[in-house]
């Protein structure tokens, strides 16, 4: 870009949206045991929030919203917490991923598979959202937009 | 071509059966082959094995559960191939 000043408007128009896209990002990803959405759909919402914030301002003022090294092990966060959700259910004694068996007290078979879709929808979301995060971050690289 | 195309399209979906008819293939509690279909399973069981109203969530979160795991690491490894192909390079590896 050859004019390298901020333009104020968008970059508060940005601020303004981002937190209620990923607001909504967030409620797609909680809701999904209701409605249609779930992880794959509700990260690439809370990427969408990220990514607004980055095109209108750059990389100085976004590293404050998302650091851009953290991408790549929150990616791997994402597929530890989906793994772990089954490996834990496999050495408490059921199969791979039968969230039966979490050892989570209190709560009845039925109930535990609930939170188990909870818990591997989260992982989705973070991993979904930060992939997108990081192709945008790499493919800008060295040359600064906005 | 975009007109012929369309005209053995519309001919072609002339021929499907009627949506919500329960007389069809696909609404049968066994297949041509005889053996279950395992939707007739989803839609009786899927609230009370994991009492959530959302039966595509159940099925692709609980039932198909590690379908699901190879999509998010397909995506992961998607990423981790952008990172690794555009990342940008130190001065010596430049050519």
């Amino acid at each position: 870009m050859t004019n390298k000043e901020h333009s104020p408007i968008i970059l508060y128009g940005a601020r303004f949206l981002s937190p209620y896209i990923m607001l909504f990002g967030f409620y797609v990803i909680f809701h999904g045991h209701y409605s249609p959405g779930g992880g794959f759909q509700g990260g690439t919402l809370l990427a969408a929030s990220l990514l607004l914030v980055r095109i209108a301002s750059g990389t100085e003022i976004s590293s404050l919203q998302f650091k851009e090294y953290l991408a790549t092990p929150y990616a791997a966060l994402g597929v530890l917490i989906y793994f772990g959700t089954g490996l834990v259910a496999l050495l408490y004694g059921g199969y791979f991923l039968d969230y039966e068996q979490l050892p989570i007290p209190g709560l009845e078979a039925a109930d535990l598979r609930y939170w188990g879709i909870l818990i591997i929808e989260l992982g989705i979301g973070i991993t979904v959202m930060t992939v997108l995060v990081l192709i945008y971050d790499n493919m800008v690289k060295g040359e600064d937009y906005a | 071509m975009i007109i012929t195309f369309t005209t053995v399209l519309l001919y072609a979906a002339s021929d499907l059966p009627l949506r919500g008819n329960p007389d069809n293939q696909m609404n049968q509690r066994e297949s041509i082959t005889g053996t279950e279909v395992p939707g007739n399973y989803y839609i009786r069981e899927a609230y009370h094995d994991a009492h959530t109203p959302n039966i595509v969530t159940v099925i692709l979160g609980d039932y198909r559960s590690v379908d699901t795991l190879g999509e998010q690491i397909v995506i992961f490894s998607a990423g981790l191939i952008c990172f690794l192909l555009l990342r940008k390079r130190g001065q010596n590896d430049d050519e």
